[in-house]
């Protein structure tokens, strides 16, 4: 019985690779997502994604809501940084209506983005060291986010998927807790920084394991289309932030961190960067929250003018696109998303060729994946 | 002062005379002792493992068990029920008696292992002239068990883990063979109970200068590399190999793994706190002096658990704070830097012990 | 490699991981730092505290009448994204002989709601409200449909 396994094509191909399915049901996928590795000992030859198992048609299933309706759905595609996905819908919404957004939403819903990004970047570091096989720094990671949460809580009423943002502005005033709450986690995010160091970055099994692997050079990360982190690990410079500032992103000043290598150990270092930028960005603009109104006026039903309208802005885990096709009705023509996870996703098989199963799994982890944004 | 010997010869006489049979004597007497055995063993990975829980999660700022019983100590008895209680499946295409078997083999090499170790003074089970070579000779059949259980659950996975083991404990054994033979040529004995009685005046790890610090810290590194604990868990790697070489098995049998790598944890520390820290032998400094008589009135027990349960500690602290190595990382760590270092370091130890310089 | 470099290099490392064990035999000693509550004693104890905004359930509060501010309006109905309102309107004889849409039920589908507050947002009269609750869990699914508006309630005067 054994021989018979032996030989069926899905087990040992005729070249003598050993063929092994990594999810999509894994303990390092972080959802569903299907690697078939092809092995040579513990060598990968060769990585296939298969992708689809969590694929729920968002993208038509918001050609079927109203432009006001439309926003929450874009929640469960990046579920880490939601509140960013909704931005963008937003923004696209208010570029087709003409609409100013007043001062005041604009700001917040710059911080509320920036505190995404930073829960965002926890998880990643905490899901990183898991991947690694460092149990502790999940949960270290955890605390930090935890206390995210509980800001997101107060002020959205949601942790996760906040829906907290529509077209013209935001659904309420921030809670009068939200701004020493927020210098609060400042305070505290940056010395549990250091922590994260101390723990894993200085760590030299931590370093030995990623440095000098998954390399991703400067021309295949632009051929790939990758973007965020990974992108400018290897020196392409794509903050969105910073070359289309959206928002209040234009009255803040903060740097863009670019790697030069493009290594696993580079994009781990250039995360861990961001994650004190954005605390710097949110520290410009707690203490200069103007003023005004929250929500710029906007009809009950809103109906977009014909044409397309295209938003792009930086999530955790680089550039996402929203077109939206009007046809002038009141829900759109056509909805299609740019998720940053699907073509970060496919430079996969291209920095993991030549690498340990081992490493595969620590490169998934630093091109910090969200399969329902790759599937949508 | 009891011993072992003493009571066993006490229930020898006893049974005697309530059981004429010879035969049946034997008989009775071996189920005796192999329940005890048993039911120590289970009951001291019930606490290994409550005890691993417990540091996990105050490690990870958490609070770790505490629902079963008082501050969760019944939980892992409630886990055990679980899993004997739970299907005991054997996959349709594995190789069916292989399969059934590894646990098994798993099990009986830690409990043979056992056999020598020194508790306390008069408590050794098996106080034989070769305890060390034993001990280290036969942990080594469990990588025997490890490999039949990747092969035979035909699993790619377990495949790989199993291979990834056999790789492992073959080359880690050299470092641990190395370590214990620094003690050994300053004691000039591998019975156990010698290399006890040679630390009353001070343990090894004291007496033996640096040379003997550096076998320790390799013993050490390379015990955990044995056990397959993190940082070495590569066998099992959860976020790589799903479960390595026991994804296959459930039940009573995944349990059996589990109850072999916490008495194999038992053993290595024990045998580091025997050769290094002097096992039941009480902290003595220099001949004969006040503070010495004081340290005589602990009981060998408390200081041979002690220094157990101290290193089973640190293997633990090592656990829940480093990342797992990479394979060939794992093979450089051993060829390239600590059987380099041990080979140097034995020619260190036996210069001492030739010339007389430890204390 | 020489000799000097491989010898720092086993020190430096040696530090490296000792620094980490530092951290966490540093939690380990110390218990107060450990931020897990434990669930449901923390209902108790008043640890566990929802911010006012937390979306639990969609709430319609009746006052000490039995009265509601629910016109009938439907425009929550309209703007739930995946239909997890459905309003049953009837028509009512008022005293003075006229007829006015007035609710009959106010169907809710707690297991399709998605708690985005869209229906708030829309309600011109405030009549519905996000509620605390957030232990949902029940053995049939029949029980996660609700009728919100009481019976016998009635609409409450002045609200248009």
């Amino acid at each position: 019985m054994i021989e018979h396994n032996l030989l069926e094509p899905d087990m040992i191909t005729e070249d003598g690779d050993f063929v092994i399915n990594i999810g999509p049901q894994h303990p390092s996928t972080h959802g569903v997502l299907h690697l078939k590795v092809w092995l040579d000992g513990e060598t990968v030859k060769k990585v296939e994604p298969h992708l689809g198992y969590i694929h729920r048609s968002i993208e038509k299933m918001c050609e079927s809501l109203s432009y006001r309706q439309y926003i929450f759905s874009t929640s469960r595609m990046d579920y880490l940084s939601a509140h960013i996905n909704n931005q963008a819908c937003a923004l696209a919404v208010e570029m087709g209506l003409g609409v100013e957004v007043p001062d005041r939403a604009k700001v917040i819903r710059t911080i509320l983005a920036e505190l995404t990004r930073l829960a965002s970047h926890a998880l990643w570091w905490g899901c990183m060291g898991l991947d690694l096989g460092a149990v502790t720094p999940f949960f270290y990671a955890f605390r930090e986010r935890e206390f995210i949460n509980d800001i997101m809580e107060e002020t959205c009423g949601a942790r996760l998927t906040q829906n907290f943002i529509v077209p013209g502005g935001l659904m309420a005033d921030i809670h009068p807790n939200f701004v020493p709450k927020t210098k609060e986690l400042i305070k505290m995010f940056r010395a549990n920084i250091d922590e994260y160091n101390q723990l894993l970055t200085g760590n030299v099994i931590f370093q030995q394991r990623t440095q000098n692997v998954g390399f991703l050079s400067k021309e295949a990360a632009i051929s790939y289309g990758t973007s965020g982190p990974v992108a400018r690990a290897s020196g392409v410079s794509c903050d969105v932030r910073k070359h289309y500032p959206y928002d209040a992103y234009d009255r803040v000043q903060f740097k863009e961190i670019l790697g030069t290598t493009g290594d696993s150990w580079e994009r781990y270092v250039i995360r861990i960067d961001e994650m004190r930028e954005s605390l710097s960005i949110i520290e410009q603009l707690i203490d200069n929250i103007p003023e005004g109104d929250i929500v710029a006026k906007t009809k009950q039903v809103i109906k977009l003018p014909k044409g397309e309208f295209y938003s792009r802005v930086e999530t955790a885990r680089g550039e996402l696109g929203v077109l939206l096709v009007s046809d002038g009705g009141s829900t759109p023509y056509r909805v299609k998303f740019r998720s940053p996870n699907f073509s970060n996703l496919s430079a996969l098989g291209h920095i993991a060729k030549g690498s340990k199963i081992g490493d595969l799994v620590a490169m998934m982890a630093t091109l910090d994946l969200v399969i329902p944004d790759v599937d949508r | 002062m009891i011993t072992l010997s003493e009571i066993a010869h006490n229930i020898h006489v006893k049974l005697s005379g309530a059981i004429t049979n010879e035969t049946l004597l034997s008989i009775t007497e071996m189920a005796i002792v192999g329940i005890i055995l048993l039911g120590s063993l289970v009951m001291l990975s019930f606490f290994l493992g409550y005890m691993e829980r417990k540091v996990a999660a105050f490690m990870q700022i958490r609070l770790g068990p505490n629902r079963v019983g008082p501050k969760g100590s019944l939980q892992i008895v409630a886990d055990t029920v679980k899993l004997l209680f739970k299907e005991g499946l054997t996959p349709n295409a594995s190789d069916k008696f292989l399969f059934n078997t590894a646990p098994y083999i798993m099990v009986i090499t830690t409990m043979l292992v056992i056999a020598p170790i020194a508790y306390s003074s008069g408590f050794q089970i098996w106080d034989t002239s070769i305890g060390v070579l034993y001990v280290s000779s036969v942990s080594s059949v469990s990588v025997i068990g490890i490999l039949m259980a990747g092969w035979s659950s035909n699993n790619k996975y377990s495949l790989l883990g199993a291979m990834r083991c056999g790789a492992q404990i073959v080359s880690y054994e050299l470092s641990i063979g190395l370590s214990l033979i620094a003690i050994v040529v300053l004691t000039g004995s591998l019975r156990m109970s010698d290399i006890v009685m040679s630390q009353a005046d001070g343990w090894w790890i004291f007496k033996g200068h640096i040379p003997v610090l550096i076998a320790f810290v390799i013993f050490i590194i390379a015990s955990t590399a044995e056990i397959n604990r993190a940082p070495f868990d590569l066998a099992e790697a959860e976020s790589e190999l799903t479960a390595g070489f026991h994804t296959e098995y459930s039940g009573m049998k995944f349990a059996m793994f589990l109850l072999a790598e916490y008495i194999n944890l038992f053993i290595v520390c024990a045998m580091g706190a025997t050769l290094f820290l002097g096992g039941w032998m009480p902290l003595h400094f220099g001949a004969d002096n006040a503070f010495n008589h004081a340290m005589d009135y602990i009981p060998g027990f408390v200081w041979f658990f002690g220094k157990t349960f101290f290193l089973i500690f640190v293997i633990m602290w090592f656990r829940w704070t480093f990342p797992r190595l990479r394979i060939d990382q794992l093979l450089n760590l051993e060829w390239k830097y600590l059987l380099p270092i041990s080979m140097i370091n034995i020619l260190l130890v036996t210069i001492i012990a030739i010339f007389g310089w430890h204390f | 490699m020489g000799l000097g470099s491989y010898i720092s290099t086993v020190f430096s490392s040696v530090k490296s991981l000792l620094s980490g064990m530092k951290l966490t035999g540093y939690y380990f000693t110390h218990h107060k730092e450990i931020v897990t509550q434990q669930y449901p004693e923390n209902k108790r104890e008043g640890a566990l505290i929802l911010p006012e905004r937390f979306r639990g359930e969609v709430t319609m509060p009746h006052d000490e009448n039995n009265e509601h501010r629910c016109t009938g309006c439907q425009s929550c109905e309209l703007s739930c994204p995946n239909g997890s309102i459905k309003i049953i309107t009837k028509q009512e004889v008022q005293p003075d002989g006229k007829k006015k849409k007035a609710i009959d039920t106010w169907v809710y589908h707690l297991d399709m709601c998605t708690f985005c507050n869209l229906c708030i947002e829309a309600c011109p009269t405030q009549a519905i409200v996000m509620g605390q609750e957030f232990e949902h869990s029940v053995f049939d699914k029949k029980k996660l449909k609700k009728i919100l508006n009481k019976p016998d309630s009635k609409l409450k005067a002045g609200v248009e």
